[in-house]
């Protein structure tokens, strides 16, 4: 189980391949699900440009931490990372990736799923999206 | 005792400062908190707050020495 903050533009794809060689025995899982969310360079109608996310470092590290401890006690999952960004992003860089390794697929894909909605629900980020016109925080989140 | 106070986001921004000091003689609320490091400004109806890291009610008492923190909704992810 791992969580980490990145302060610079990461490769999700590669994140997995590394964690998985790292961590996990061959032969021993049968299902990943990975969840990656990227930048889009619009929101709400607007051009968005950059966006920067601000976070609470401590806190955030321990609820990643405790969601990820939440996910392994209720699903039957051998494994999950997950990985977010923090400072400036430009659109089209991965800004999360939430990843879960189990024996079958239902507790992976149903693990991965709430790591996602816990993690944007109780995790303290916050985005501010540089317009063309200035900036503005986001207020909430879009529906899942 | 001695308090710290932390803000974040919009808050930050909107409170005019980072981080602050509060002083009491006996333990004092959340709420209390607030507004002292604000100067009774009026927490917004959103506002989350956290001692030691951990979510709080406005009424949890904060202690000597405890990390206090205000923020808006968190949009992560």
């Amino acid at each position: 189980m791992a969580s980490e903050i990145h302060t610079q533009a990461f490769d999700p794809w590669q994140a997995i391949q590394h964690y998985q060689q790292a961590h996990m025995a061959a032969g021993k899982y049968g299902a990943t699900a990975s969840f990656v969310g990227t930048m889009r360079d619009f929101n709400e109608g607007d051009e968005v440009q950059v966006m920067t996310l601000e976070h609470y470092p401590g806190m955030t590290e321990s609820y990643l931490d405790k969601i990820c401890e939440e996910a392994r006690q209720r699903w039957d999952i051998m494994d999950c990372l997950i990985v977010h960004r923090v400072g400036d992003i430009q659109p089209n860089d991965p800004i999360v990736l939430t990843c879960v390794w189990s024996a079958h697929r239902a507790a992976a894909f149903e693990a991965c799923r709430y790591l996602m909605e816990e993690l944007k629900s109780r995790a303290p980020f916050w985005k501010k999206e540089t317009l063309p016109e200035g900036h503005r925080w986001v207020e909430k989140n879009t529906e899942g | 005792m001695t308090i710290t106070v932390k803000f974040f986001a919009s808050l930050r921004e909107r409170v005019g400062q980072a981080e602050a000091s509060v002083s009491s003689a006996e333990p004092i609320s959340v709420d209390q908190v607030w507004a002292q490091a604000t100067s009774n400004m009026a927490m917004p109806d959103n506002t989350l707050c956290a001692i030691n890291m951990q979510y709080v009610d406005g009424n949890q008492q904060a202690n000597d020495g405890d990390e206090v923190a205000f923020f808006p909704p968190v949009t992560g992810g």
